[in-house]
C-alpha cells in the first residue's frame, strides 16, 4: 500500500512539473490558437539563467541564506524570460499573425532549435549542477509515502499559480481583454482593445511561468542542461492537450493525470505483464491515454467553448 | 694553413658522405592516432594524442633500427569528433596515407565502425580506451585494445554486487554501453549466488526515476546497480535518498566522474563505482610517467597512459618482427607480452587484455577514493 501511495506522490510531483509548463502552452493557445513550441526552451532558459545567477552569487557571498540566493536567481530569471517571451512574439509570431497557420508553427520549431543552440553556446554541453544545499532538505511521511520540501513547494506553487491565472483571466481588466481577443480579435480591436498589447502580455506572462517552472525543475532534479526543455515541453504540451488546450484548469488536470499515469505505468507495468513489458515502456501509457482522449473527446477532458470557435 | 683547409675538406666530404649514406638507409614510418580533437571531449582526445606523441618521441630518441634500416616514426593525428561517420572517414584517410598502424580511437562508438576500415585494409589497430564488448567481438584480426572491456568490468561489478548483498536490483539507460554493462552485471551477480530482484530501464535523457525506484524499493534490494552515465546517475542517487532507499548504489565507469559528485551533492556520499585499470599512483611506472608527461604537456586528463602504452606495444611488435609491414608484425602483436606503465599487457585470441584489473572507488567527503583493485 505504501508503495502505491509513494507512486501517487511521485506522479503528483511529476504531474505538477508538467502542469506548470502546460499552463504557459495553454494560456497562449487560449488567446491565439498558436502552439508556442519555443515554450519548453523558455523554461530551459529560465533554469539556466537562474542557475548562472545562483552560481555567481553563491561564489561571491556563500554566507547568504540559501533561500535568498535562490529567490534572487528566480527574480533575475523571471524578467529575463519575460523579455525573451516578448521578443519571441515580436520577432517570430507577430509578422506571421495573418499567415497560414502552418507558418508560425514552423517558426516556433525553428526558434526552439535556435534557443537550444544559443544556450549550448553560452553554457556548453555540460550538465549544470543546482546547489541543492541552498534549499530546505526536509523529508515528510504521508500515508507511508515520502515527500521533500522542494516537492511540496512545487505542488503548492503550481496550484497557486493556476488559481491566480484563472482569477486574472476571469476578473481583471487584462483578463477581460484577453478573453475578448480570444473570442474575436477584430471586434475587440474595434471596441478599443489594444490587441497587440494583450497578446504581448500573454506571452510575457507565459514566459514568466516558464521561468518559475524551469527553476523548480532544476531544483527538484538538481541539474539543468541545454536540452532539458525539449522533452519537458513535449510532455507538457501533451498534458495541455489531454486537459483541453486553452483551458487553464484543464492544463492542471492534464498535467497531474499524465504524471500519475506515468508513475503508475512505470511502477507496475513489469509486474502486471509478468515481465513481458518493462519500465522502458513507461512513455506508452502517457501517449496511449493521449490518443484515447483525442479520439473519444478531441477537445480534451475540459475542452472549453472558447477553443471550439474555429 | 693548407693542411687545415685539407682537413676541413675531408671533414666536409666525409660528413656529406655519411649523411647521404644515412639517408639511404633511413625510413619514416607513419603511426596513426585518432580521437576527438574538437568538441566537448577535445581535452580527453588531445590527452590521447599527447600520450602517443610522448611515446613516439621517446622511441625516436633511441634511434631504432628495424629491418636493418634506421626508422623515424611520425604521428599522423586525426580528429574523429567522437562521431561514428567521421571516424570511418578519417580511418580511410589514414589508410590512404599508408600508416603502419593506428592508435585509437577513443570512444567505442567511433572505434567500432573505424575498425572495419582497418580490418579491410589490414592495418593493425590498438585502442587505448574503447571498452564496448563488440569492438573485439567482430572477428577482426587487426583489432586490439589495452583497456579492460565492459564484459570484464561487468563480471567484476556483478561479483562485487553479490558480495555486498543477497538481493540486487539493476537499472540501465538502454544505450549500447549501459545495457551491455548491466547485462554482464546481471549474469555475474546471478553466477555469484545473488538474487536479481528487479531489472528496470530508463533512457539517457531522463531525469525522473522516482517511479522505477519506488517499484525497486518494494522489492527491498541490498544493492542497486546502474549501467549508465553521470547525468542520470546523479539524480538517481538523489531520488534514492529522497525515497528513503538504504540500498548500496553501485555504478560503472560512466558514473565515476567528478561531475557525478558535483551533480548529486551530498547524496553522492557512499556511492561505489568502478574504472577499468589501476589508479595512476598504483600503476607500476605511474609516478615516473606522470613526471615525464606533465613536464611536457601539463596535467594528465584520462587515458594518456593507455595511449602511451598502446604506441609502445605497437612499436615493440614491429621490433620483434623486425618489420614495419603490418603483414609481418601483426602476428607478433598477438604475441605481445609487455610491461607497460598501466601494467602487464598481453592479448587473448580476440585482442582483449588477458588480465584486466578493475579498480573500485567510493565517494567519501565529496571525493572519489580508491576502495580496492580487483584482478579477475
Amino acid at each position: 500500500m505504501d508503495i502505491f501511495a509513494q507512486q501517487l506522490v511521485n506522479g503528483l510531483v511529476l504531474g505538477s512539473v508538467y502542469a506548470l509548463v502546460a499552463l504557459g502552452y495553454t494560456l497562449v493557445y487560449g488567446i491565439l490558437e498558436l502552439i508556442n513550441f519555443a515554450h519548453g526552451e523558455t523554461t530551459m532558459m529560465g533554469a539556466m539563467i537562474s542557475l548562472a545567477v545562483i552560481g555567481a552569487l553563491f561564489g561571491v557571498a556563500p554566507d547568504l541564506p540559501g533561500i535568498v540566493i535562490v529567490l534572487t536567481g528566480l527574480l533575475v530569471a523571471i524578467p529575463s524570460c519575460m523579455l525573451l517571451g516578448y521578443g519571441i512574439e515580436r520577432v517570430a509570431y507577430r509578422p506571421l499573425r495573418h499567415a497560414p497557420r502552418l507558418a508560425p508553427l514552423i517558426t516556433a520549431i525553428g526558434l526552439s532549435i535556435v534557443l537550444q543552440n544559443v544556450a549550448m553556446l553560452i553554457w556548453g554541453k555540460q550538465y549544470i549542477a543546482f546547489p541543492t544545499t541552498l534549499l530546505p532538505q526536509g523529508r515528510h511521511e504521508i500515508f507511508g509515502a515520502t515527500i521533500t520540501d522542494v516537492q511540496i513547494m512545487i505542488l503548492v506553487l503550481t496550484v497557486t499559480l493556476m488559481a491566480g491565472l484563472v482569477t486574472m483571466v476571469n476578473r481583471s481588466r487584462l483578463g477581460r481583454a484577453m478573453r475578448a481577443t480570444a473570442q474575436a480579435p477584430a471586434v475587440a480591436q474595434l471596441m478599443g482593445v489594444n490587441i497587440n498589447a494583450v497578446i504581448s502580455a500573454t506571452f510575457v506572462i507565459g514566459a514568466g511561468l516558464a521561468a518559475i517552472a524551469g527553476v523548480m525543475v532544476s531544483a527538484n532534479y538538481g541539474q539543468a542542461h541545454y536540452h532539458m526543455g525539449f522533452l519537458l515541453g513535449l510532455k507538457a504540451f501533451s498534458a495541455a492537450v489531454l486537459g483541453g488546450i486553452g483551458n487553464l484548469t484543464g492544463a492542471m488536470l492534464g498535467g497531474m493525470l499524465l504524471g500519475i499515469i506515468e508513475a503508475l505505468g512505470a511502477g507496475y507495468i513489469g509486474d502486471l505483464t509478468g515481465g513481458f513489458l518493462g519500465s522502458h515502456y513507461q512513455d506508452i501509457f502517457a501517449f496511449m491515454v493521449l490518443i484515447l482522449v483525442l479520439t473519444l473527446k478531441p477537445s480534451g477532458l475540459l475542452g472549453s467553448k472558447s477553443v471550439e470557435r474555429a | 694553413m693548407r693542411s687545415t683547409l685539407l682537413a676541413w675538406s675531408v671533414a666536409i666530404a666525409l660528413g656529406l658522405g655519411m649523411t647521404t649514406a644515412h639517408a639511404a638507409d633511413a625510413v619514416t614510418v607513419k603511426i596513426g592516432q585518432s580521437s576527438p580533437l574538437t568538441g566537448p571531449q577535445a581535452h580527453i582526445g588531445k590527452d590521447n594524442d599527447n600520450g602517443v606523441r610522448l611515446a613516439i618521441d621517446e622511441i625516436n630518441a633511441t634511434k631504432p633500427t628495424i629491418g636493418g634500416k634506421a626508422v623515424t616514426f611520425e604521428v599522423m593525428s586525426e580528429d574523429d569528433q567522437a562521431d561514428p561517420k567521421t571516424a570511418t572517414i578519417v580511418a580511410q584517410r589514414m589508410v590512404d596515407e599508408e600508416v603502419a598502424g593506428v592508435i585509437g580511437h577513443l570512444n567505442s562508438g567511433a572505434t567500432i565502425p573505424a575498425s572495419k576500415v582497418y580490418s579491410d585494409n589490414n592495418v593493425p589497430q590498438v585502442s587505448p580506451s574503447a571498452t564496448a564488448i563488440k569492438y573485439t567481438a567482430q572477428g577482426f584480426k587487426t583489432a586490439y585494445r589495452v583497456m579492460t572491456n565492459d564484459e570484464q568490468q561487468g563480471k567484476v561489478l556483478g561479483a562485487y554486487a553479490a558480495k555486498l548483498g543477497k538481493k540486487v536490483a539493476i537499472v540501465d539507460d538502454q544505450t549500447a554501453y549501459g545495457q551491455g554493462l548491466a547485462a554482464e552485471v546481471e549474469k555475474a551477480a546471478k553466477a555469484a549466488g545473488a538474487e536479481v530482484v528487479a531489472v528496470e530501464h530508463t533512457n539517457d535523457k531522463a531525469t525522473d526515476f522516482t517511479a522505477i525506484l519506488t517499484s525497486i524499493k518494494g522489492k527491498e534490494p541490498d544493492v542497486i546497480f546502474f549501467g549508465g552515465m553521470d547525468p542520470q546517475g546523479a539524480p538517481m542517487a538523489k531520488q534514492m535518498r529522497q525515497l528513503g532507499i538504504k540500498a548500496q548504489f553501485l555504478g560503472g565507469d560512466g558514473m565515476q566522474t567528478p561531475k557525478f559528485i558535483e551533480l548529486a551533492g551530498a547524496d553522492a556520499e557512499g556511492t561505489i563505482a568502478s574504472i577499468p585499470g589501476l589508479p595512476l599512483d598504483k600503476m607500476p611506472k605511474g609516478t615516473d610517467f606522470k613526471q615525464k608527461f606533465e613536464a611536457k604537456y601539463g596535467q594528465i586528463q584520462l587515458y594518456a597512459p593507455y595511449a602511451y602504452d598502446a604506441a609502445y606495444v605497437m612499436v615493440d611488435a614491429m621490433k620483434r618482427a623486425d618489420s614495419t609491414d603490418p603483414e609481418k608484425y601483426l602476428p607478433e602483436l598477438a604475441k605481445t607480452s609487455y610491461e607497460g606503465v598501466t601494467g602487464k599487457i598481453s592479448f587473448d585470441a580476440k585482442g582483449d587484455l588477458t588480465s584486466g584489473p578493475i579498480t573500485l572507488y567510493t565517494v567519501k567527503g565529496g571525493k572519489w577514493e580508491t576502495l580496492e583493485t580487483i584482478q579477475p
